[in-house]
């Protein structure tokens, strides 16, 4: 039997298609796929590094696309959830999919199929919780500006919904937590790094940077939001289940709660 | 526009639309084509949960409070002494565009107090639609209120610039009405929506033959129906829920359980419950006729015309149908799937796909995410153990209240607490 080897990869979605390319095409018997940042030696196994290649990583996501079109949004998904030996999960759900049983990512009843699924529905909602949950703040050089700290990577997964629907505005949505954000130019969406000296959470001081205009509409939503409030109906656990507590100092409307 | 000013006016006139329901924002299909502001082409989305746990999506307002008709359930009526105000068209579209652009909302839902007369009120109402798509390019979502007794040419105005159009009918039955809303007319209220459906379903037609056929009312019409203000049974309310699903094509019916706003000896005194838990079952009955399969006299009927407020409606129905019962969960259809209790359609879904993979037992259904503490009793799967004692109804319904916790369960149980 040949010896099992870990592979490290650069921490791309690409890198990690590169190493199932690797693996598929040397038959190679995976110990483990681990990030370069995060990798860990094993005691009894060997460790390769894979460069990523861009054609490998194609011809992956091809093959899988090919297969299914829930697979693929499945394997992009949770990888994107950053969860610890996701990938090796992700490899193995792979191997079932090429494997000769067909249409095994409806099977529901198998363990890895139902873990990738219910980790990519994680990422989905956060994805879609994004969505709502950013709040834009308009600066002096008319750029609409948000921070965020999404539990999972999804940037790459909301630019297309903020670019459809804010075409005719600057924006930028930053990623506190990953340290880089996406920009729209009122062309196309770039992915940008900054160096951010302070991170712009809805205080109750104002800032410099954002104008006077803003604070007036930032206040008017704090009101909307009181008012649209039936008292007699209060519930205050369904409130924090649909708006969790973590997510409330990027809210406006939650300024003085926090 | 002096920001003092819009503020309070925002105040009082979100205050006071606050009782309408619907917060609704999916189903139009408005994509931003032209570069413009805003895209409602997919789902909806709630920007925000106030603190009594409801969505919130639109910005959700009335043009004005002052209103010429004086219905007892209602906090802006005539007779009522409350502030009033009414917004300028302009500052309607200002908000709208400033809390668009932040993300704060999906879009807006303008509803009005009527002032003058019903055309006058419809006319300012289309204005401000009408002046958000065409001068400030928005795509977003736009419900408006039809006003009862507006003119056929208006109404056909307001769908071409909205997305959704509703008429609130309030009251489910004629006689309640005529009760408490006695200056408003049951005609009234029917003209517009019947003109609104006869609209969609002309312009569909002819979208077929002409792509380019503007929308009209893309996510179709709604309404909302008070519950708890005139003493109706939950038959009535689900009949006429069912007779505007059927005959008016609506796309939703909302239940609102009425919040005391008057001292009126017609109705329920200020500071008594609102009726939360009958609300939510009528919602779980809703969804049982418009996607479990259900028809509505199956659930309701003259034997039963009220739900069993302890268990859901589901549950109920097979309590009282065990004859249906057990089912087997790798044979069944999906019609009957759909009638376990504990089985929701993405379960029945998930069983179907799972199942032609291999036969199914009780761990597969928990992985999946069935409520097993209510399907145990109605299913057999793949393994030798289910429920074999040759249970009545009563006592199924017995030991599911027993094995599972309600949160509304303190409202109705006549256990006294110990320490209370």
């Amino acid at each position: 039997m040949k010896e099992a080897k870990i592979l490290i990869y650069d921490g791309s979605f690409n890198g990690f298609l590169t190493s199932v390319f690797k693996a598929f095409d040397e038959r190679i018997q995976v110990a483990d796929i681990q990030k370069n940042s995060v990798a860990q030696r094993g005691l009894f196994s060997d460790t390769e590094t894979v460069f990523t290649q861009m054609e490998q990583a194609k011809r992956v996501w091809n093959g899988i696309q090919k297969k299914s079109n829930i697979a693929i949004k499945n394997v992009y998904f949770s990888f994107l959830s950053e969860s610890k030996g996701v990938e090796m999960y992700l490899y193995q759900y792979i191997k079932k999919l090429f494997s000769p049983t067909d249409m095994m990512q409806l099977n529901f009843s198998d363990a890895i199929v139902l873990k990738i699924s219910q980790l990519a529905k994680s990422v989905g909602r956060e994805k879609h919780r994004m969505e709502a949950f950013v709040r834009f703040q308009l600066t002096q050089d008319g750029v609409y500006f948000a921070n965020i700290e999404p539990d999972f990577d999804v940037l790459p997964l909301i630019s297309k919904h903020f670019r459809s629907r804010y075409a005719d505005q600057q924006w930028l949505i930053y990623d506190v937590k990953r340290r880089y954000g996406i920009f729209y130019d009122l062309h196309k969406v770039e992915i940008i790094s900054l160096d951010l000296k302070e991170i712009y959470t809805n205080s109750i001081q104002k800032n410099g940077a954002f104008t006077n205009i803003e604070y007036d509409y930032q206040t008017l939503w704090n009101n909307y939001f009181k008012s649209t409030n039936i008292k007699s109906r209060i519930n205050m656990k369904l409130h924090t289940q649909h708006v969790p507590k973590r997510y409330w100092k990027y809210l406006s409307e939650k300024k003085e709660a926090v | 526009m002096s920001f003092e000013r819009t503020l309070e006016k925002l105040n009082i006139l979100a205050d006071a639309a606050k009782y309408d329901v619907s917060c609704s924002s999916s189903g139009s299909k408005r994509k931003n084509a032209n570069k413009g502001l805003g895209d409602s082409s997919g789902m909806g989305i709630c920007h925000s949960y106030t603190e009594d746990g409801r969505c919130v999506s639109l910005l959700k307002i009335l043009l004005t409070n002052h209103c010429i008709f004086d219905c007892a359930y209602c906090v802006t009526r005539k007779s009522n002494d409350v502030k009033r105000a009414a917004f300028k068209i302009q500052e309607v579209v200002d908000l709208t565009i400033n809390f668009y652009r932040r993300n704060y909302i999906e879009g807006l839902f303008l509803s009005s107090g009527i002032f003058k007369n019903a055309d006058y009120t419809m006319e300012r109402l289309v204005a401000v639609a009408k002046k958000l798509r065409l001068e400030e390019n928005f795509n977003g979502y736009i419900h408006l209120k039809s006003i009862p007794g507006a003119s056929d040419e208006l109404m056909r105005e307001a769908g071409l610039w909205a997305d959704r159009l509703s008429v609130n009918i309030e009251i489910p039955t004629v006689s309640g009405l005529k009760l408490l809303a006695p200056d408003k007319n049951h005609e009234d209220f029917i003209k517009p929506m019947l003109k609104v459906k006869n609209e969609i379903i002309q312009y569909k037609a002819e979208r077929k033959v002409l792509r380019n056929t503007p929308k009209y009312a893309p996510a179709g019409q709604s309404t909302q129906m008070i519950i708890g203000a005139t003493g109706e049974s939950d038959k009535d309310i689900m009949y006429s829920a069912n007779h505007y699903y059927k005959n008016y094509n609506m796309k939703r019916v909302y239940y609102s359980g009425y919040v005391p706003v008057a001292e009126d000896s017609r109705l329920p005194a200020i500071g008594s419950q609102v009726p939360m838990l009958r609300e939510n079952r009528l919602y779980q009955t809703d969804w049982l006729l418009r996607f479990y399969g259900f028809s509505v006299t199956e659930i309701l009927n003259d034997k039963h015309p009220n739900l069993d407020i302890e268990v859901d409606p589901k549950l109920s129905w097979a309590l009282r149908n065990l004859h249906h019962f057990p089912v087997d969960i790798n044979t069944a259809n999906k019609r009957m799937l759909a009638r376990v209790p504990g089985l929701g359609m993405y379960s029945v879904g998930k069983i179907i796909k799972a199942r032609t993979f291999r036969k199914l037992n009780w761990e597969h259904l928990k992985k999946i995410g069935v409520a097993l503490n209510r399907a145990k009793y109605f299913i057999i799967c793949e393994s030798n153990e289910w429920e074999r004692r040759d249970l009545q109804a009563v006592q199924i319904k017995a030991l599911i209240l027993r094995e599972s916790q309600g949160k509304f369960r303190k409202n109705y149980s006549s256990q006294l607490s110990l320490f209370n």
